[in-house]
Protein backbone atom coordinates (compact mmCIF):
# COMPACT_ATOMS: atom_id res chain seq x y z
CA UNK A 1 0.00 0.00 0.00
CA UNK A 2 1.29 3.36 -0.85
CA UNK A 3 0.99 6.41 1.38
CA UNK A 4 -1.78 9.00 -0.17
CA UNK A 5 -1.13 11.39 2.44
CA UNK A 6 1.23 12.53 4.42
CA UNK A 7 1.43 15.44 6.68
CA UNK A 8 4.80 16.49 9.16
CA UNK A 9 3.92 19.02 11.58
CA UNK A 10 1.08 21.03 9.81
CA UNK A 11 0.11 24.48 11.28
CA UNK A 12 -2.47 27.05 9.86
CA UNK A 13 -3.21 30.47 11.50
CA UNK A 14 -5.73 32.40 10.13
CA UNK A 15 -5.05 35.92 10.39
CA UNK A 16 -2.72 38.16 12.23
CA UNK A 17 -1.91 40.18 15.61
CA UNK A 18 -5.16 39.96 18.07
CA UNK A 19 -7.62 38.07 16.15
CA UNK A 20 -5.35 35.24 15.28
CA UNK A 21 -6.73 31.94 15.42
CA UNK A 22 -4.74 29.04 15.96
CA UNK A 23 -6.43 26.47 13.21
CA UNK A 24 -4.42 24.04 12.98
CA UNK A 25 -1.07 23.02 14.86
CA UNK A 26 1.39 20.23 14.76
CA UNK A 27 -0.57 17.87 12.71
CA UNK A 28 0.73 14.45 12.09
CA UNK A 29 -1.09 12.51 9.80
CA UNK A 30 -0.21 9.61 6.96
CA UNK A 31 -3.04 8.01 5.12
CA UNK A 32 -2.38 4.94 3.15
CA UNK A 33 -4.35 4.51 -0.38
CA UNK A 34 -7.49 2.52 0.32
CA UNK A 35 -8.02 3.78 3.72
CA UNK A 36 -11.35 5.55 4.84
CA UNK A 37 -10.42 7.80 7.67
CA UNK A 38 -12.40 9.85 9.80
CA UNK A 39 -11.97 13.32 11.41
CA UNK A 40 -14.04 13.56 14.67
CA UNK A 41 -13.54 16.07 17.35
CA UNK A 42 -15.91 19.13 18.97
CA UNK A 43 -16.97 21.75 16.51
CA UNK A 44 -14.02 24.25 15.60
CA UNK A 45 -11.23 21.81 16.34
CA UNK A 46 -10.17 22.30 12.70
CA UNK A 47 -11.44 19.21 10.77
CA UNK A 48 -12.41 21.20 7.80
CA UNK A 49 -9.69 23.27 7.65
CA UNK A 50 -7.60 20.04 7.61
CA UNK A 51 -9.53 19.14 4.89
CA UNK A 52 -9.52 22.24 3.25
CA UNK A 53 -6.02 22.27 3.37
CA UNK A 54 -5.64 18.51 1.76
CA UNK A 55 -7.73 19.63 -1.23
CA UNK A 56 -5.99 23.13 -1.66
CA UNK A 57 -8.35 25.50 -0.79
CA UNK A 58 -6.22 26.73 2.07
CA UNK A 59 -2.51 26.96 2.41
CA UNK A 60 -1.10 25.58 5.62
CA UNK A 61 1.06 28.64 7.71
CA UNK A 62 3.92 25.61 8.24
CA UNK A 63 4.61 22.42 8.22
CA UNK A 64 4.71 20.46 5.00
CA UNK A 65 2.14 17.88 3.30
CA UNK A 66 2.35 15.94 0.07
CA UNK A 67 -1.06 14.24 -1.88
CA UNK A 68 -0.18 11.46 -4.29
CA UNK A 69 3.29 12.35 -3.74
CA UNK A 70 3.26 16.02 -5.02
CA UNK A 71 1.83 19.67 -3.09
CA UNK A 72 -1.76 19.84 -2.78
CA UNK A 73 -1.74 22.28 -5.48
CA UNK A 74 -0.40 19.91 -8.05
CA UNK A 75 -3.12 17.47 -7.20
CA UNK A 76 -6.02 19.83 -7.22
CA UNK A 77 -4.74 20.66 -10.70
CA UNK A 78 -4.35 16.86 -11.66
CA UNK A 79 -8.18 17.06 -10.23
CA UNK A 80 -6.68 14.04 -7.98
CA UNK A 81 -9.77 14.38 -5.64
CA UNK A 82 -13.74 14.91 -5.68
CA UNK A 83 -14.49 17.27 -2.40
CA UNK A 84 -18.31 16.81 -0.76
CA UNK A 85 -19.54 19.84 0.95
CA UNK A 86 -21.30 20.10 4.34
CA UNK A 87 -23.91 21.24 2.33
CA UNK A 88 -25.17 19.83 -1.24
CA UNK A 89 -23.92 23.02 -2.87
CA UNK A 90 -25.72 22.11 -6.57
CA UNK A 91 -26.29 25.03 -8.90
CA UNK A 92 -29.84 25.79 -8.71
CA UNK A 93 -29.76 26.90 -12.56
CA UNK A 94 -29.26 23.28 -13.04
CA UNK A 95 -31.28 19.79 -12.88
CA UNK A 96 -29.74 16.89 -11.36
CA UNK A 97 -28.25 15.52 -14.34
CA UNK A 98 -26.73 18.82 -15.09
CA UNK A 99 -25.10 19.15 -11.72
CA UNK A 100 -23.52 15.75 -11.73
CA UNK A 101 -22.62 16.57 -15.66
CA UNK A 102 -20.51 19.86 -14.53
CA UNK A 103 -17.46 18.11 -13.25
CA UNK A 104 -17.37 16.43 -16.62
CA UNK A 105 -17.73 19.42 -18.86
CA UNK A 106 -14.73 21.22 -17.39
CA UNK A 107 -12.69 18.36 -17.67
CA UNK A 108 -13.75 18.68 -21.45
CA UNK A 109 -15.11 15.18 -21.86
CA UNK A 110 -17.55 14.13 -24.74
CA UNK A 111 -21.22 14.31 -24.36
CA UNK A 112 -21.65 10.46 -24.89
CA UNK A 113 -19.20 9.93 -21.77
CA UNK A 114 -20.55 12.47 -20.12
CA UNK A 115 -24.19 10.61 -20.51
CA UNK A 116 -23.15 7.27 -19.91
CA UNK A 117 -21.40 8.61 -16.57
CA UNK A 118 -24.27 10.45 -15.63
CA UNK A 119 -26.74 7.64 -15.42
CA UNK A 120 -24.02 5.02 -14.15
CA UNK A 121 -23.50 7.98 -10.67
CA UNK A 122 -27.18 8.30 -10.41
CA UNK A 123 -27.56 4.54 -10.54
CA UNK A 124 -24.96 4.27 -8.00
CA UNK A 125 -26.78 7.13 -5.46
CA UNK A 126 -30.26 5.76 -6.56
CA UNK A 127 -31.53 8.65 -8.17
CA UNK A 128 -32.51 7.43 -11.48
CA UNK A 129 -35.55 8.69 -12.41
CA UNK A 130 -34.91 12.12 -11.75
CA UNK A 131 -32.11 13.43 -13.90
CA UNK A 132 -34.36 16.03 -15.19
CA UNK A 133 -35.77 17.45 -11.73
CA UNK A 134 -33.93 20.66 -10.23
CA UNK A 135 -32.50 20.53 -7.00
CA UNK A 136 -35.41 22.47 -5.13
CA UNK A 137 -37.50 19.85 -6.39
CA UNK A 138 -35.59 17.05 -4.25
CA UNK A 139 -35.06 16.42 -0.30
CA UNK A 140 -32.37 17.36 1.29
CA UNK A 141 -30.64 13.69 1.73
CA UNK A 142 -31.80 13.29 -2.23
CA UNK A 143 -29.20 16.53 -2.80
CA UNK A 144 -27.29 15.09 -0.85
CA UNK A 145 -26.72 11.95 -2.85
CA UNK A 146 -26.30 13.66 -6.05
CA UNK A 147 -23.80 16.06 -4.80
CA UNK A 148 -22.05 12.59 -3.92
CA UNK A 149 -22.53 11.48 -7.66
CA UNK A 150 -21.07 14.25 -8.65
CA UNK A 151 -18.01 14.22 -6.64
CA UNK A 152 -18.00 10.01 -8.61
CA UNK A 153 -18.56 11.13 -11.81
CA UNK A 154 -15.11 11.97 -12.53
CA UNK A 155 -13.95 9.19 -10.78
CA UNK A 156 -11.01 10.21 -8.43
CA UNK A 157 -9.19 8.04 -6.70
CA UNK A 158 -9.93 9.86 -3.34
CA UNK A 159 -13.16 11.29 -1.69
CA UNK A 160 -12.91 14.19 0.60
CA UNK A 161 -16.25 14.27 2.72
CA UNK A 162 -17.24 16.81 5.10
CA UNK A 163 -19.78 16.20 7.22
CA UNK A 164 -21.87 14.94 4.08
CA UNK A 165 -24.73 13.32 5.69
CA UNK A 166 -25.01 16.17 8.81
CA UNK A 167 -28.03 17.39 8.08
CA UNK A 168 -29.71 14.62 7.30
CA UNK A 169 -32.40 12.05 9.94
CA UNK A 170 -30.95 8.82 11.44
CA UNK A 171 -33.03 6.43 9.25
CA UNK A 172 -31.69 8.44 5.55
CA UNK A 173 -27.99 8.86 7.22
CA UNK A 174 -28.04 4.75 7.89
CA UNK A 175 -29.13 3.96 4.48
CA UNK A 176 -26.17 6.33 3.12
CA UNK A 177 -23.70 4.60 5.26
CA UNK A 178 -24.46 1.52 4.00
CA UNK A 179 -24.46 2.50 0.62
CA UNK A 180 -21.11 4.76 1.10
CA UNK A 181 -19.54 1.73 2.52
CA UNK A 182 -20.51 -0.72 -0.56
CA UNK A 183 -19.43 1.62 -2.86
CA UNK A 184 -15.94 1.99 -0.83
CA UNK A 185 -15.74 -1.82 -0.51
CA UNK A 186 -16.41 -1.82 -4.98
CA UNK A 187 -14.03 0.94 -5.41
CA UNK A 188 -11.57 1.05 -2.70
CA UNK A 189 -10.83 4.69 -3.08
CA UNK A 190 -9.21 6.58 -0.14
CA UNK A 191 -11.79 8.21 1.54
CA UNK A 192 -11.29 11.34 4.31
CA UNK A 193 -14.65 11.98 6.20
CA UNK A 194 -15.70 14.58 8.75
CA UNK A 195 -18.07 14.08 11.21
CA UNK A 196 -18.98 14.79 14.57
CA UNK A 197 -20.98 11.25 14.65
CA UNK A 198 -18.94 8.57 17.15
CA UNK A 199 -21.16 5.34 15.44
CA UNK A 200 -20.58 6.72 11.56
CA UNK A 201 -17.03 7.52 12.58
CA UNK A 202 -16.77 3.55 13.97
CA UNK A 203 -19.08 1.63 11.26
CA UNK A 204 -17.42 3.78 8.11
CA UNK A 205 -13.89 3.75 8.76
CA UNK A 206 -10.38 2.18 8.89
CA UNK A 207 -9.23 4.60 11.27
CA UNK A 208 -10.33 7.21 13.45
CA UNK A 209 -8.64 10.52 14.12
CA UNK A 210 -9.89 12.22 17.13
CA UNK A 211 -9.42 15.96 17.25
CA UNK A 212 -8.98 18.45 19.83
CA UNK A 213 -9.65 22.31 19.88
CA UNK A 214 -7.51 25.30 20.50
CA UNK A 215 -5.43 25.20 18.63
CA UNK A 216 -7.16 22.23 16.62
CA UNK A 217 -4.61 18.86 16.85
CA UNK A 218 -4.89 15.60 16.60
CA UNK A 219 -5.72 13.88 19.98
CA UNK A 220 -5.17 10.26 18.95
CA UNK A 221 -5.84 7.92 16.50
CA UNK A 222 -7.58 4.34 16.77
CA UNK A 223 -8.13 1.68 14.40
CA UNK A 224 -11.43 0.56 13.41
CA UNK A 225 -10.68 -3.10 12.27
CA UNK A 226 -14.29 -4.04 12.37
CA UNK A 227 -13.10 -5.65 8.68
CA UNK A 228 -14.78 -5.24 5.73
CA UNK A 229 -18.48 -6.64 6.08
CA UNK A 230 -20.27 -4.54 8.30
CA UNK A 231 -24.07 -5.15 8.21
CA UNK A 232 -26.04 -1.62 9.99
CA UNK A 233 -26.51 -4.31 13.32
CA UNK A 234 -22.48 -4.62 13.46
CA UNK A 235 -23.28 -1.48 15.66
CA UNK A 236 -24.89 -3.85 18.39
CA UNK A 237 -21.77 -6.29 18.95
CA UNK A 238 -19.17 -5.98 21.48
CA UNK A 239 -16.85 -4.67 19.51
CA UNK A 240 -18.59 -2.07 17.82
CA UNK A 241 -19.24 -0.81 21.46
CA UNK A 242 -16.00 -0.97 22.66
CA UNK A 243 -14.41 1.34 19.69
CA UNK A 244 -17.12 3.80 20.46
CA UNK A 245 -16.45 4.15 23.97
CA UNK A 246 -12.23 4.83 23.09
CA UNK A 247 -13.71 7.48 20.80
CA UNK A 248 -15.49 9.05 22.99
CA UNK A 249 -12.97 8.78 25.90
CA UNK A 250 -10.72 10.46 23.88
CA UNK A 251 -13.18 13.09 22.79
CA UNK A 252 -13.31 13.86 26.49
CA UNK A 253 -10.20 13.79 27.24
CA UNK A 254 -9.41 16.26 24.33
CA UNK A 255 -11.87 17.97 25.49
CA UNK A 256 -11.14 18.36 29.46
CA UNK A 257 -7.74 20.44 29.26
CA UNK A 258 -9.27 23.64 28.16
CA UNK A 259 -12.37 24.74 30.57
CA UNK B 1 -60.15 29.38 3.75
CA UNK B 2 -62.37 29.66 0.58
CA UNK B 3 -60.03 29.38 -2.73
CA UNK B 4 -61.02 31.69 -5.38
CA UNK B 5 -59.99 30.32 -8.91
CA UNK B 6 -59.83 31.13 -12.66
CA UNK B 7 -61.80 34.12 -13.72
CA UNK B 8 -63.43 34.57 -10.51
CA UNK B 9 -59.67 35.10 -8.84
CA UNK B 10 -59.33 37.62 -11.60
CA UNK B 11 -62.11 39.25 -11.05
CA UNK B 12 -61.53 39.85 -7.55
CA UNK B 13 -57.83 40.14 -6.62
CA UNK B 14 -57.30 41.99 -10.49
CA UNK B 15 -60.14 43.62 -11.62
CA UNK B 16 -61.85 44.89 -8.59
CA UNK B 17 -59.73 46.44 -6.75
CA UNK B 18 -57.76 47.91 -9.94
CA UNK B 19 -60.72 49.30 -11.05
CA UNK B 20 -61.85 50.86 -8.14
CA UNK B 21 -58.35 52.82 -7.74
CA UNK B 22 -58.81 54.15 -11.26
CA UNK B 23 -62.39 55.26 -10.92
CA UNK B 24 -61.13 56.53 -7.87
CA UNK B 25 -58.43 58.63 -10.16
CA UNK B 26 -60.91 59.73 -12.90
CA UNK B 27 -63.15 61.13 -9.82
CA UNK B 28 -60.68 63.30 -8.69
CA UNK B 29 -59.19 63.97 -11.75
CA UNK B 30 -62.75 65.55 -12.98
CA UNK B 31 -63.13 67.61 -9.65
CA UNK B 32 -59.65 69.20 -10.24
CA UNK B 33 -60.36 69.91 -13.86
CA UNK B 34 -63.18 71.52 -12.80
CA UNK B 35 -61.33 73.80 -10.12
CA UNK B 36 -58.82 74.73 -12.10
CA UNK B 37 -60.35 75.33 -15.28
CA UNK B 38 -63.04 77.40 -13.06
CA UNK B 39 -60.99 80.46 -12.69
CA UNK B 40 -61.01 81.03 -17.08
CA UNK B 41 -64.63 80.41 -17.27
CA UNK B 42 -65.88 82.72 -14.70
CA UNK B 43 -63.33 85.41 -16.38
CA UNK B 44 -64.58 85.17 -19.91
CA UNK B 45 -68.29 85.53 -18.25
CA UNK B 46 -67.07 88.55 -16.21
CA UNK B 47 -65.73 89.71 -19.30
CA UNK B 48 -68.73 89.41 -21.33
CA UNK B 49 -71.09 90.71 -18.77
CA UNK B 50 -72.68 87.49 -18.39
CA UNK B 51 -73.84 85.42 -15.22
CA UNK B 52 -73.25 81.50 -15.67
CA UNK B 53 -74.58 78.95 -14.03
CA UNK B 54 -72.94 76.22 -11.54
CA UNK B 55 -73.35 73.59 -14.41
CA UNK B 56 -73.01 75.51 -17.45
CA UNK B 57 -69.70 76.45 -15.58
CA UNK B 58 -68.83 72.70 -15.27
CA UNK B 59 -69.91 71.79 -18.64
CA UNK B 60 -67.71 74.57 -20.10
CA UNK B 61 -64.57 74.17 -18.07
CA UNK B 62 -65.08 69.98 -19.01
CA UNK B 63 -64.75 71.18 -22.56
CA UNK B 64 -62.16 73.98 -22.61
CA UNK B 65 -60.01 74.04 -26.00
CA UNK B 66 -57.01 74.71 -23.84
CA UNK B 67 -57.86 73.82 -20.30
CA UNK B 68 -55.19 73.93 -17.41
CA UNK B 69 -56.34 70.59 -16.64
CA UNK B 70 -57.90 68.71 -19.56
CA UNK B 71 -60.33 66.08 -18.52
CA UNK B 72 -59.85 62.18 -18.97
CA UNK B 73 -62.05 62.39 -21.69
CA UNK B 74 -60.89 65.04 -23.98
CA UNK B 75 -57.53 62.97 -23.02
CA UNK B 76 -58.78 59.91 -24.29
CA UNK B 77 -60.70 60.94 -27.06
CA UNK B 78 -56.98 63.12 -28.56
CA UNK B 79 -55.91 59.92 -27.89
CA UNK B 80 -58.04 57.73 -30.37
CA UNK B 81 -57.96 60.59 -32.89
CA UNK B 82 -54.44 60.11 -32.83
CA UNK B 83 -54.21 56.30 -32.92
CA UNK B 84 -56.84 54.66 -34.50
CA UNK B 85 -57.85 57.39 -36.55
CA UNK B 86 -54.90 58.96 -38.11
CA UNK B 87 -53.03 56.98 -40.48
CA UNK B 88 -50.11 55.92 -38.93
CA UNK B 89 -47.68 57.67 -41.34
CA UNK B 90 -49.34 60.78 -40.70
CA UNK B 91 -47.13 63.65 -38.93
CA UNK B 92 -50.06 63.91 -36.10
CA UNK B 93 -50.21 60.27 -35.62
CA UNK B 94 -49.55 59.30 -32.02
CA UNK B 95 -48.39 55.83 -33.17
CA UNK B 96 -45.89 57.52 -35.84
CA UNK B 97 -44.40 59.59 -32.76
CA UNK B 98 -44.30 56.66 -30.39
CA UNK B 99 -42.84 54.63 -33.09
CA UNK B 100 -39.91 57.15 -33.14
CA UNK B 101 -39.52 57.14 -29.56
CA UNK B 102 -39.96 53.46 -29.13
CA UNK B 103 -36.98 52.34 -31.62
CA UNK B 104 -34.50 55.18 -29.94
CA UNK B 105 -35.74 53.67 -26.81
CA UNK B 106 -34.75 49.85 -27.64
CA UNK B 107 -31.44 50.60 -29.78
CA UNK B 108 -30.32 52.99 -26.14
CA UNK B 109 -31.44 50.00 -24.20
CA UNK B 110 -29.67 47.22 -26.12
CA UNK B 111 -26.31 49.46 -25.87
CA UNK B 112 -26.84 50.30 -22.51
CA UNK B 113 -27.03 46.63 -21.14
CA UNK B 114 -24.41 45.47 -23.40
CA UNK B 115 -22.34 48.56 -21.90
CA UNK B 116 -23.52 47.55 -18.30
CA UNK B 117 -22.60 44.00 -18.33
CA UNK B 118 -19.45 44.79 -20.13
CA UNK B 119 -18.02 46.94 -17.41
CA UNK B 120 -19.57 45.07 -14.69
CA UNK B 121 -17.51 41.50 -16.44
CA UNK B 122 -14.37 44.14 -16.46
CA UNK B 123 -15.04 45.30 -13.02
CA UNK B 124 -15.45 41.45 -11.48
CA UNK B 125 -12.14 40.35 -13.36
CA UNK B 126 -10.15 43.39 -11.83
CA UNK B 127 -9.62 45.01 -8.61
CA UNK B 128 -7.79 47.93 -11.13
CA UNK B 129 -10.73 48.39 -12.97
CA UNK B 130 -13.02 47.72 -9.35
CA UNK B 131 -11.06 50.81 -7.79
CA UNK B 132 -10.93 53.18 -11.29
CA UNK B 133 -13.92 52.47 -13.08
CA UNK B 134 -16.43 52.25 -9.37
CA UNK B 135 -16.48 55.84 -8.71
CA UNK B 136 -17.04 56.79 -12.55
CA UNK B 137 -20.13 55.05 -12.84
CA UNK B 138 -20.94 56.40 -10.00
CA UNK B 139 -20.38 60.48 -10.50
CA UNK B 140 -21.86 59.67 -14.33
CA UNK B 141 -25.21 59.44 -12.47
CA UNK B 142 -24.72 62.34 -10.66
CA UNK B 143 -24.32 64.83 -13.43
CA UNK B 144 -28.62 66.43 -14.40
CA UNK B 145 -29.29 63.99 -17.45
CA UNK B 146 -31.10 67.23 -18.88
CA UNK B 147 -27.67 69.28 -18.75
CA UNK B 148 -26.29 66.31 -20.73
CA UNK B 149 -28.23 65.65 -23.60
CA UNK B 150 -28.54 68.66 -24.92
CA UNK B 151 -24.86 68.80 -25.19
CA UNK B 152 -24.60 64.99 -26.24
CA UNK B 153 -27.26 66.05 -29.47
CA UNK B 154 -25.36 69.49 -29.93
CA UNK B 155 -21.85 67.89 -30.19
CA UNK B 156 -22.94 64.79 -32.01
CA UNK B 157 -25.01 66.79 -34.54
CA UNK B 158 -21.94 68.85 -35.34
CA UNK B 159 -20.09 66.35 -36.48
CA UNK B 160 -22.60 64.97 -39.01
CA UNK B 161 -24.55 62.58 -36.35
CA UNK B 162 -28.25 62.95 -36.09
CA UNK B 163 -31.63 61.28 -35.89
CA UNK B 164 -31.92 57.95 -33.87
CA UNK B 165 -28.41 57.29 -32.80
CA UNK B 166 -27.76 60.71 -30.83
CA UNK B 167 -31.34 59.89 -28.82
CA UNK B 168 -30.62 56.64 -27.81
CA UNK B 169 -27.20 57.51 -26.51
CA UNK B 170 -28.41 59.39 -24.10
CA UNK B 171 -31.03 56.31 -23.17
CA UNK B 172 -27.96 54.35 -22.77
CA UNK B 173 -26.30 57.03 -21.16
CA UNK B 174 -29.15 56.25 -18.41
CA UNK B 175 -30.00 52.54 -19.25
CA UNK B 176 -26.12 51.34 -18.77
CA UNK B 177 -25.70 52.08 -14.88
CA UNK B 178 -28.19 49.93 -12.63
CA UNK B 179 -27.03 47.18 -15.29
CA UNK B 180 -23.62 47.88 -14.51
CA UNK B 181 -24.49 48.22 -10.74
CA UNK B 182 -26.94 44.55 -10.92
CA UNK B 183 -24.42 42.67 -12.48
CA UNK B 184 -21.80 43.62 -10.68
CA UNK B 185 -23.64 42.13 -7.37
CA UNK B 186 -24.91 39.27 -9.45
CA UNK B 187 -21.59 38.40 -10.69
CA UNK B 188 -20.26 38.41 -7.44
CA UNK B 189 -23.18 36.67 -6.21
CA UNK B 190 -22.16 32.86 -5.93
CA UNK B 191 -21.57 31.94 -2.38
CA UNK B 192 -18.10 30.33 -1.49
CA UNK B 193 -18.94 27.12 -1.71
CA UNK B 194 -19.81 27.15 -5.30
CA UNK B 195 -16.77 28.82 -6.17
CA UNK B 196 -14.74 26.69 -4.25
CA UNK B 197 -16.63 23.48 -5.75
CA UNK B 198 -15.39 25.09 -9.00
CA UNK B 199 -11.45 25.60 -7.95
CA UNK B 200 -11.53 21.73 -6.96
CA UNK B 201 -11.96 20.76 -10.29
CA UNK B 202 -8.94 23.23 -11.67
CA UNK B 203 -11.66 25.44 -13.80
CA UNK B 204 -10.21 27.89 -16.20
CA UNK B 205 -11.69 31.58 -15.33
CA UNK B 206 -13.81 31.79 -17.93
CA UNK B 207 -15.21 28.23 -17.12
CA UNK B 208 -16.06 29.92 -13.38
CA UNK B 209 -17.59 32.56 -15.46
CA UNK B 210 -19.88 30.42 -18.29
CA UNK B 211 -21.08 27.78 -15.67
CA UNK B 212 -21.26 30.05 -12.54
CA UNK B 213 -21.13 33.72 -12.54
CA UNK B 214 -23.12 34.49 -15.22
CA UNK B 215 -26.30 31.85 -14.90
CA UNK B 216 -25.85 33.05 -11.26
CA UNK B 217 -26.67 37.01 -12.21
CA UNK B 218 -29.23 36.44 -14.70
CA UNK B 219 -32.32 37.37 -12.33
CA UNK B 220 -29.85 40.41 -11.29
CA UNK B 221 -29.86 41.30 -15.07
CA UNK B 222 -33.66 40.87 -15.47
CA UNK B 223 -34.16 43.07 -12.21
CA UNK B 224 -31.77 46.00 -13.48
CA UNK B 225 -33.10 45.62 -17.27
CA UNK B 226 -36.93 46.47 -16.05
CA UNK B 227 -35.18 49.38 -14.27
CA UNK B 228 -33.18 50.61 -17.61
CA UNK B 229 -35.91 49.74 -19.70
CA UNK B 230 -38.01 52.30 -18.19
CA UNK B 231 -35.38 54.98 -17.62
CA UNK B 232 -34.26 54.58 -21.59
CA UNK B 233 -37.40 55.68 -22.52
CA UNK B 234 -37.32 58.75 -20.34
CA UNK B 235 -33.70 59.30 -21.84
CA UNK B 236 -34.99 58.81 -24.96
CA UNK B 237 -37.91 61.52 -24.74
CA UNK B 238 -35.43 63.72 -23.05
CA UNK B 239 -33.19 63.22 -26.00
CA UNK B 240 -35.92 64.35 -28.40
CA UNK B 241 -36.34 67.54 -26.44
CA UNK B 242 -33.54 69.79 -26.76
CA UNK B 243 -32.94 70.20 -30.70
CA UNK B 244 -36.43 71.07 -31.18
CA UNK B 245 -36.86 67.25 -32.26
CA UNK B 246 -39.69 67.06 -34.99
CA UNK B 247 -41.06 63.58 -34.48
CA UNK B 248 -41.35 61.74 -31.02
CA UNK B 249 -42.86 61.96 -28.45
CA UNK B 250 -40.87 64.06 -26.72
CA UNK B 251 -41.60 66.24 -29.53
CA UNK B 252 -45.43 66.33 -29.14
CA UNK B 253 -44.01 67.23 -25.21
CA UNK B 254 -42.37 70.41 -26.43
CA UNK B 255 -44.33 71.58 -29.33
CA UNK B 256 -48.08 71.02 -27.30
CA UNK B 257 -46.00 73.40 -24.28
CA UNK B 258 -45.19 75.63 -27.35
CA UNK B 259 -48.40 76.39 -28.15
CA UNK B 260 -50.38 75.87 -25.14
CA UNK B 261 -51.45 72.58 -26.15
CA UNK B 262 -52.53 71.08 -23.10
CA UNK B 263 -54.70 68.20 -24.58
CA UNK B 264 -51.91 67.06 -26.69
CA UNK B 265 -49.21 67.37 -23.73
CA UNK B 266 -51.23 65.47 -21.64
CA UNK B 267 -52.09 62.67 -24.51
CA UNK B 268 -48.25 62.17 -24.86
CA UNK B 269 -47.58 61.94 -21.26
CA UNK B 270 -50.44 59.03 -21.03
CA UNK B 271 -48.98 57.43 -24.28
CA UNK B 272 -45.17 57.48 -22.80
CA UNK B 273 -46.51 55.97 -19.79
CA UNK B 274 -48.28 53.29 -21.15
CA UNK B 275 -45.55 52.71 -23.06
CA UNK B 276 -43.19 52.59 -20.21
CA UNK B 277 -45.51 49.91 -18.68
CA UNK B 278 -45.69 47.90 -21.55
CA UNK B 279 -41.89 47.83 -21.80
CA UNK B 280 -41.60 46.82 -18.25
CA UNK B 281 -44.28 43.70 -18.86
CA UNK B 282 -42.53 42.80 -21.39
CA UNK B 283 -39.03 42.01 -19.57
CA UNK B 284 -40.72 41.06 -16.83
CA UNK B 285 -42.15 38.27 -19.04
CA UNK B 286 -39.27 37.34 -20.29
CA UNK B 287 -37.42 37.34 -17.21
CA UNK B 288 -40.61 34.91 -15.99
CA UNK B 289 -40.04 32.74 -19.03
CA UNK B 290 -35.92 32.66 -18.93
CA UNK B 291 -36.11 32.14 -15.00
CA UNK B 292 -38.44 29.16 -15.42
CA UNK B 293 -36.27 27.35 -18.03
CA UNK B 294 -33.63 27.65 -15.73
CA UNK B 295 -35.27 26.54 -12.73
CA UNK B 296 -35.03 29.28 -10.77
CA UNK B 297 -38.68 30.72 -10.71
CA UNK B 298 -40.20 32.00 -7.49
N1 LIG C 1 -11.50 31.48 6.72
C1 LIG C 1 -11.33 31.55 8.06
N2 LIG C 1 -10.89 32.69 8.62
C2 LIG C 1 -10.70 32.78 9.96
N3 LIG C 1 -10.91 31.79 10.81
C3 LIG C 1 -11.36 30.62 10.33
C4 LIG C 1 -11.60 30.44 8.92
N4 LIG C 1 -12.03 29.17 8.71
C5 LIG C 1 -12.09 28.60 9.93
N5 LIG C 1 -11.66 29.45 10.91
C6 LIG C 1 -11.53 29.14 12.33
O1 LIG C 1 -10.71 28.02 12.46
C7 LIG C 1 -11.19 27.15 13.48
C8 LIG C 1 -11.40 25.79 12.90
O2 LIG C 1 -12.49 25.85 11.99
P1 LIG C 1 -13.04 24.58 11.23
O3 LIG C 1 -14.12 25.05 10.31
O4 LIG C 1 -11.93 23.84 10.63
O5 LIG C 1 -13.69 23.74 12.40
P2 LIG C 1 -14.48 22.36 12.32
O6 LIG C 1 -13.76 21.37 13.16
O7 LIG C 1 -14.74 22.00 10.91
O8 LIG C 1 -15.84 22.78 13.06
P3 LIG C 1 -17.31 22.23 12.76
O9 LIG C 1 -17.41 20.89 13.36
O10 LIG C 1 -18.18 23.22 13.48
O11 LIG C 1 -17.52 22.26 11.29
C9 LIG C 1 -12.44 27.79 14.04
O12 LIG C 1 -12.10 28.48 15.23
C10 LIG C 1 -12.85 28.76 12.97
O13 LIG C 1 -13.49 29.87 13.53
MG1 LIG D 1 -16.51 21.93 9.65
Amino acid sequence: MSVVIEAKGLDLTFGTGEGAVHALADIDLSIESGEFVSLIGPSGCGKTTLLRVIADLEKPTGGTISVNGVSPEEARLARAYGYVFQAAALYPWRTIAGNISLPLEVMGMSKAERQQRIAKNMELVNLTGFEKKFPWQLSGGMQQRASIARALSFDPDMLLMDEPFGALDEIVRDHLNEQLLKLWAQTKKTVVFVTHSIPEAVFLSTRIVVMSPRPGRIHEVIDCDLGDDRPLDIRETPKFLEIAHRVREGLRLGHSYED
Amino acid sequence: MLERRGFSALLYDRIVPIGVVVAVIVVLWYGFAVLLNAQFERDQAARAKTEITTSQLIERTLSQDRPLLPAPHQVVSEIWDTTVMKKITSKRSLVYHGWITLSSTLLGFLMGTVLGISLAVAIVHSKVLDRSLMPWIIVSQTVPILAIAPVIIVVLNAIGISGLFPKALISTYLSFFPVAVGMVKGLRSPDVMHLDLMRTYNSSAAQVFWKLRWPASVPFLFTSMKVAVAISLVGAIVGEMPTGAVAGLGARLLSGSYYGQTIQIWSALFSAAVLAAVLVMLVDLVSRIVLRRMGMAQ
